[in-house]
């Protein structure tokens, strides 16, 4: 299999009528990556998917793949295979017809393509199921045969629509381990669309975060984890805690903001923000719950947070405190669970210390919805 | 008392029930089943004034059933050779008609299935409502269009394409555009049905592996669609070949329809017997042919029903 086929965006644009579902996407997806587009629903990643796959053509900019402008060429002519969200398998063709279905439009014949199906059935681990019909498979047994349907054509991209939203949530786990470990035996590029992020930070190399139709960050998931571009980026990536206020001093690469209901806190801008924030910006900063630790009652300072608790519950690895917080927003805090004791603080005040690296600051900006 | 009619009578209660229940019997025994079993019975019988029937000649008999085969009893030929052409000439007609219309409405129903909007509904009401005109007037509309100097030949001579009028008629063109626009619903319908619930991303997944046009129709959409294609050519067979309307106003003056003989049969020659023992032939030829087709395409009775 051919490996290493990059795919770039360039300014790329697609509207429906008024609607504009892709505003400006720059990308450069390198060759054999596994690239996420991580978003909520109704973001316009399906909708690049398919500007990449050939379904739809862009209004606006270029879709290249391996440096070719895939302009006015059709879906059945890229070097893509795309696997659906549903899967779309043939119900009437046995699992080898469908695995090799490219290769009977190449011409081969039965008997090649039947050995070409062992070896992708052997590869999926799904040896001598090659007779049944799709319906007499499970749901992560159809997936794999998905997935061996699409490398069959021997793409140089494969592209991936939410594929595991339709399975339980232990062989979704597990379907991110196999397919990750597909893509490195295959090497080829991978682009994949979800809007768990869960998936996308365990799988991918690359993510690009995207929010009504804009592409707010593209980063590798432990910098859009820690280090977000945007109010979205930072709220939509995991579980996060927003601080509003106001900045009154920027000291380098960290400021002093004064918050709405927690007093004067210090935050690290975050790295794309740095130089670009200026004393009295309204800015939000964002504290994850694992990065809080409970102080001694009654110091303050700028990274000190007293609030009252809501309630607290024992998740098991963590024991998670709810606070109240900043417009009508809790904040939480998970502790580890390293078998210290856990007091019950309900109705206390308490008082949450965190460190400045753990505390990012951004514009203030749309959050993601919950 | 079996378990759905107990259901049934718990369902609807026991006047109400009993009711329906007397209805539907007496559509499908009283109007269906029983005059159906009686022309059996006739297509047995000889031809008799009514004062001898009951009497001693009335008894079982194969003579109506021979009189197709070998004609008149002392004719000039061994084989009833008129109404057996017209017999095969029929049947082969009707599959000719049916796989016209296939071909036809095949199209027509995949782009009904898999478009979306309002104009979907704006199309299937302009095929629907000229069928509330009555299959004469259509009939004859079709005749002003294919008659001798009917708007066709009116156009093609005036235009200089033929020097002569084209006798659509006497060669039948008239009489198969009539029968095929005469069931092309029939035939949309089923097939439209199935095709509309066929998922969309079968087809992207097709052509996303790279096949042309023809071959996701084959491959993915006429295999998934065979239960209302054969739902249709089922209906459009049956009726094309049981069909008199069509054939008596736009068919030519040399070629009978198997139906207008049993007409004929019935009508003319006040021959009921002749005339059920012809219509039996028809009826059971059509059902061994479709039962015969369906086994040749591997298609199941319960998806006639689809």
């Amino acid at each position: 299999m051919s490996a290493g086929v990059g795919v770039d965006l360039e300014n790329l644009w697609i509207r429906f009528g008024d609607f504009v579902a892709v505003r400006d996407a720059n990308v450069n997806i390198n060759g054999g990556d596994f690239f996420s587009f991580l978003g909520p629903s109704g973001c316009g990643k399906t909708t690049i998917l398919r500007a990449v796959s050939g379904f739809l053509e862009p209004s606006e900019g270029k879709v290249l793949i391996g440096g070719k402008d895939m302009r006015g060429i059709g879906p059945n002519k890229r070097p893509t295979a795309l696997i659906f969200q549903n899967l779309a398998l043939f119900p009437l063709m046995k699992v080898w017809e469908n695995i090799t279905f490219s290769l009977e439009i190449s011409g081969a014949s039965a008997k090649e393509r039947r050995k070409r199906a062992d070896e992708l059935l052997d590869m999926i681990a799904l040896p001598d199921q090659g007779d049944k019909l799709p319906s007499e498979l499970s749901g992560g047994q159809r997936q794999r045969v998905a997935i061996a349907r699409a490398l069959c054509a021997e793409p140089d991209v494969l592209l991936l629509d939410e594929p595991l939203s339709a399975l339980d949530l232990k062989l979704r786990q597990h379907m991110r381990t196999e397919l990750r470990e597909i893509q490195k035996r295959v090497g080829i590029t991978f682009i994949y669309i979800t809007h768990d992020q869960g998936e996308a930070l365990t799988m991918s190399d690359n993510i690009a975060v995207m929010r009504a139709g804009v592409i707010d960050q593209i980063a590798d998931g432990k910098t859009i984890y820690n280090d977000p571009n945007t109010a979205f980026a930072a709220s939509f990536v995991g579980e996060n805690n927003v601080f509003r206020g106001k900045i009154k001093q920027i000291m380098g690469n960290e400021a002093l903001i004064s918050t709405n209901r927690s007093g004067e806190l210090v935050a690290r801008i975050s790295t794309a923000n740095q130089g670009k924030l200026a004393v009295g910006d309204d800015a939000m900063m964002f504290i994850r719950p694992e990065a809080f630790a409970i102080a001694a009652d009654g110091v303050s300072g700028d990274h000190f947070v007293t609030a009252r608790v809501n309630h607290e519950e024992f998740e098991g690895n963590v024991f998670n405190i709810f606070t109240e917080g900043d417009g009508g927003k809790e904040i939480k805090v998970s502790l580890p669970n390293l078998g210290q004791s856990f007091d019950d603080h309900t109705g206390q005040n308490i008082t949450l210390e965190y460190e400045t690296r753990n505390a990012v600051l951004v514009p203030a900006g749309e959050l993601a919805a919950e | 008392m079996p378990g759905f009619l107990k259901e049934f009578f718990s369902r609807n209660g026991i006047g109400m029930g009993a009711a329906i229940l007397g209805l539907v019997l007496f559509w499908t025994i009283g109007l269906i089943i029983l005059p159906q079993l009686s022309m059996l019975d006739f297509s047995f019988r000889p031809n008799l004034p009514p004062p001898e029937i009951g009497g001693p000649k009335d008894v079982y008999t194969l003579e109506n059933y021979k009189y197709l085969i070998y004609g008149p009893e002392g004719g000039s030929q061994s084989y009833n050779a008129v109404d057996l052409r017209v017999f095969f000439r029929t049947l082969l007609a009707a599959v000719c008609v049916t796989i016209f219309n296939l071909i036809l409405c095949y199209p027509i129903a995949y782009y009904l299935g898999q478009s979306k909007g309002n104009h979907i509904r704006i199309f299937a009401i302009m095929l629907i409502i000229p069928y509330w005109i009555n299959e004469i007037l259509r009939a004859f509309a079709l005749r002003i269009i294919f008659g001798e100097t009917g708007v066709l030949n009116t156009l093609f001579v005036g235009l200089g394409i033929w020097d002569t009028p084209f006798d659509f008629i006497r060669n039948d063109i008239a009489l198969y555009a009539g029968l095929g626009y005469a069931y092309i619903l029939l035939m949309i319908f089923p097939m439209y049905n199935v095709i509309e619930s066929l998922d969309k991303n079968q087809i992207e997944a097709a052509r996303d592996l790279g096949a042309p046009w023809w071959r996701i129709h084959w491959r993915v959409v006429i295999p998934y669609a065979k239960p209302g294609i054969s739902s249709g050519c089922t209906m459009v067979f049956m009726l094309s070949a049981g069909a008199l309307a069509a054939p008596q106003i736009l068919g030519g003056p040399s070629s009978l329809w198997f139906t207008q003989l049993i007409y004929q049969q019935f009508n003319d020659n006040n021959d009921w017997p002749q005339g059920a023992a012809y219509a039996i032939v028809l009826l059971v030829t059509c059902i061994l042919f479709v039962l015969a087709m369906m086994r040749l395409f591997k298609v199941n009775m319960g998806d006639i029903g689809k």
